[in-house]
């Protein structure tokens, strides 16, 4: 191959790798992706680009590779029916379709649903994680490569509410927190075997958090968050590299900047973690900026959170001191807060922050001014407790019964 | 290979039928995937062996189906998926499948029934009209999920009987359906029709095997969640007649309880009034017609341990996260004759309007949901006498 062709090759794969989106919240799971540009500034009917139904139920959000887009759900009158899903980006239409049966319990609180995971991807593969503890990694072809029952290999590991914690492909291992009140752990998993790296026991105590990654040095960390803190760990071993034991918040996750790290801990505190990844230094705590369930959501140089109250606080990245803050209302002059949320915040390089409510309104939200303004919104009609998922110039958010594209 | 060995061996290839020349494909790759193990053992074997079966062609559908007899959850959910996506590859290429193989599958009742429930499926896909009339047959099947088909037509019927008001032709229907559903949902869809709307008498613990009459003892100590593995006298023996130092001073002793809870909820507040950080036990028998496999069926909010006749068969140590009918499955073997049953129910320290009950229920029945009844059951309690003390 010529040097020129080497040189256009690896340029196309760094351009479809900015424009994943593959695993709940986006880089670093952490929800902003700089490299997302072009997503709709408005969600309407004219952006609108396509809705496709759904076989069951599902709060994980869409990951999209290229131009294919994955989803997960689950169905049947106790969840035991669990679905991975392939649609064309393009026009919507399914692609192909993968079922099994969860081998794991399946009761849940009724809000929550057993795919309230979100997918995650290395570009190559597709690691579908699920309440009942089902672990399913494909190609991208649909091509079944490995299966793990965790609940088969560690029959305690539930919780009877149902568990939320989304898996992230970090290196050669898949990361997966089954943290609960009985055999609670954390583990890595090979990605290409589907056998354990490492698995360590965590505090036993109801966790619906996702693992986030830290970029130290160039080294990637995985944050394990929990009610007793954050815990570092090297992603192929499991070896700890700091902790953190302030204590932190089970249902909100953190976001992550660099070597930067943002945690529902006492409303919200950044510690920054040393260049040799053995220590973390605390920066500020502002116990006013406590998120509800919707995780932080860090842009440039400001953080956001949503608390329980709908109201979206704006605040200074470096110093934690608020900026400013809006009640979520509809735009019709009403006053009629948006209402609440479980979807997270994402936003890409024009710094829109697009949100969804539980009743299902959709917000586009302009944070680059002196106040936060609502520029768009769009009523879907049905529950929405997932966060959005941005492709280059696309928006893509699901409910129980359906999945819809907005943008190009 | 020997060139020698290597023509005889096609000439021996060359002389066998085509069907047993073509099982021979499938064959190994089945008996790689029924290896898969527990965390992750065979995975990679099972890959390579799916993706033989996924490159033949639809007669593979049927044996693939008829090798998930005996095979472990995971490697029926390898083998699933190998049978759909050959199905969807046949499906997209508009090429024949073997329609009639798979209905005679799906109507064997002898074969495994997730796999004829999958099965039934796929022929939904390629004939919905014939798999419609076959419905009504399964209203007697072993396997729950095509059980459950032929109860939903019954309980439409039934409602539309009811909706033209032809009440006792409705009761006749539902009737039927009460006695042929063994999912929770259709039980208690079918119960609010029959009691609500037409004013009928339904036992639903006896329709679901819940069992009803207890011996109960507590308080024993549970401080700081301590209980849980500490082994209290009822563990270690069960006398009706004992009586043990629990928390306090005072000793405690077995006390008589039943339930008419229509969910056979065993309420240990109820006897022992609301007690924080306490241990209960509650002590049943269970008279067996014969030796056989059965499950044990427990909802439980507290933290539990369950013994059969003496041997621990699980425990679990979460609080307050929820109970439902049918919580937790436990395959057991049930000897001939008097089983003794006993729960340990533990309850935590929280405080929360929602963290009060300290209860459990428990219900026996066979693989398929079907409730199994103790041969010397008791008449389901009456409504107003859900709690009885030892001699009342």
């Amino acid at each position: 191959m010529k040097t020129s062709q080497i040189i256009l090759t690896a340029l196309l794969c760094s351009v479809s790798a900015q424009a994943d989106w593959l695993n709940f919240r986006g880089p670093h799971a952490s929800g902003y992706d700089a490299e997302a540009t072009g997503s709709p500034k408005e969600l309407n009917e004219d952006t609108l680009a396509w809705k496709a139904p759904l076989p069951g139920r599902g709060l994980g959000s869409a990951i999209t590779i290229g131009d294919k887009v994955f989803v997960t759900a689950a169905s049947g009158p106790d969840q035991k029916q669990l679905h991975v899903i392939c649609f064309n980006g393009a026009d919507g239409e399914p692609i192909w379709e993968r079922r099994f049966w969860a081998t794991g319990r399946t009761m849940a609180h009724n809000k929550t649903c057993v795919a309230a995971p979100t997918p995650a991807s290395d570009g190559e593969r597709i690691y579908a994680f699920y309440s009942s503890n089902d672990v399913i990694c494909l190609d991208l072809e649909g091509n079944l490569i490995w299966l793990r029952g965790l609940t088969l290999d560690y029959p305690n590991a539930s919780n009877s509410l149902g568990m939320s914690s989304s898996p992230l492909v970090v290196g050669n291992t898949l990361v997966v927190q089954v943290e609960n009140d009985s055999e609670s752990f954390a583990a890595g998993i090979d990605k290409l075997s589907g056998i354990n790296n490492w698995k360590l026991d965590r505090p036993k105590t109801a966790n619906w958090t996702s693992p986030t990654t830290l970029n130290v040095d160039g080294e990637e960390i995985v944050a394990l968050q929990s009610s007793e803190g954050v815990l570092g760990v090297v992603p192929d071993t499991g070896s700890q590299i700091f902790n953190f034991e302030d204590g932190a918040a089970t249902i909100p996750s953190s976001a992550s900047v660099g070597d930067s790290l943002y945690i529902p801990s006492s409303g919200l505190t950044a510690i920054t973690v040393k260049t040799d990844g053995s220590e973390t230094v605390k920066h500020w705590n502002e116990s006013a900026q406590r998120p509800g369930t919707p995780s932080p959501l860090v842009i440039n140089d400001k953080v956001f959170i949503i608390n329980n109250a709908g109201v979206l606080n704006c605040a200074n990245r470096e110093t934690g001191e608020r900026l400013w803050r809006i009640r979520l209302e509809r735009s019709d002059k009403s006053g009629t807060p948006v209402g609440s949320f479980s979807g997270s915040p994402v936003a890409g390089a024009e710094g829109l922050i697009y949100l969804f409510s539980e009743a299902g309104v959709g917000l586009v939200i302009d944070v680059s001014g002196d106040e936060g303004e609502i520029v768009s919104e769009i009523e879907l009609g049905e529950t929405i407790l997932s966060s959005a998922s941005l492709d280059d110039g696309a928006v893509y958010i699901r409910s129980d019964g359906h999945l819809w594209k907005f943008g190009k | 290979m020997n060139p020698v060995l290597f023509l005889a061996t096609i000439f021996v290839l060359a002389l066998l039928p085509p069907g047993k020349l073509r099982s021979e494909t499938w064959t190994g790759p089945l008996n790689q995937i029924a290896k898969v193990g527990l965390e992750g053992t065979g995975n990679v074997e099972a890959a390579k062996a799916w993706s033989k079966l996924t490159q033949q062609g639809p007669e593979v559908i049927v044996p693939i189906l008829e090798a998930m007899e005996g095979a472990g959850p995971l490697a029926r959910n390898w083998m699933r998926s190998a049978v759909e996506t050959v199905f969807d590859n046949q499906l997209n290429a508009l090429k024949d499948l073997p329609s009639e193989r798979i209905k005679s599958f799906f109507i064997d009742r002898t074969n495994e029934p997730n796999a004829r429930s999958l099965a039934f499926d796929l022929y939904r896909r390629i004939d919905a009209d014939d798999a419609n009339e076959v419905i009504p047959g399964f209203i007697d099947d072993p396997s729950p999920s095509l059980r459950r088909e032929a109860v939903a037509q019954l309980i439409n019927k039934g409602q539309t009987l009811l909706d033209e008001d032809q009440k006792n032709e409705s009761i006749k229907v539902l009737r039927s359906a009460l006695d042929a559903a063994r999912e929770v949902n259709q039980i208690n869809d079918i119960a609010e029709l029959l009691r609500e709307q037409l004013e009928q008498k339904v036992d639903l613990p006896r329709q679901f095997g819940f069992l009803m009459y207890w011996d109960l003892i507590a308080p024993f100590d549970n401080t700081e969640r301590g209980g849980f593995d500490t082994v209290y006298p009822p563990e270690a023996s069960f006398d009706v007649t004992g009586s043990y130092p629990a928390n306090g001073d005072k000793n405690v002793s077995w006390q008589e309880y039943s339930t008419s809870d229509d969910y056979g909820m065993v309420d240990f507040n109820q006897l022992f009034s609301p007690l924080k950080e306490v241990v209960g036990y509650a002590h049943t028998e269970f008279t067996s017609a014969k030796a056989r496999d059965a499950q044990l069926r427990l909802g439980c909010k507290n933290a539990w341990k369950i013994w059969l006749n003496g041997e621990l068969i699980f425990g679990r140590d979460e609080y307050h996260r929820g109970i439902r009918i049918d919580q937790y499955i436990l395959p057991v073997e049930l000897k001939e004759g008097k089983n003794t049953l006993l729960v340990k129910a533990c309850q935590n320290e929280q405080t929360q309007d929602w963290t009060v009950e300290w209860q459990f229920q428990l219900r026996i029945t066979d693989e398929a949901g079907t409730a199994i009844l103790s041969t010397d059951r008791k008449t389901t309690p009456e409504a107003n006498a859900s709690t009885r003390r030892r001699g009342e």
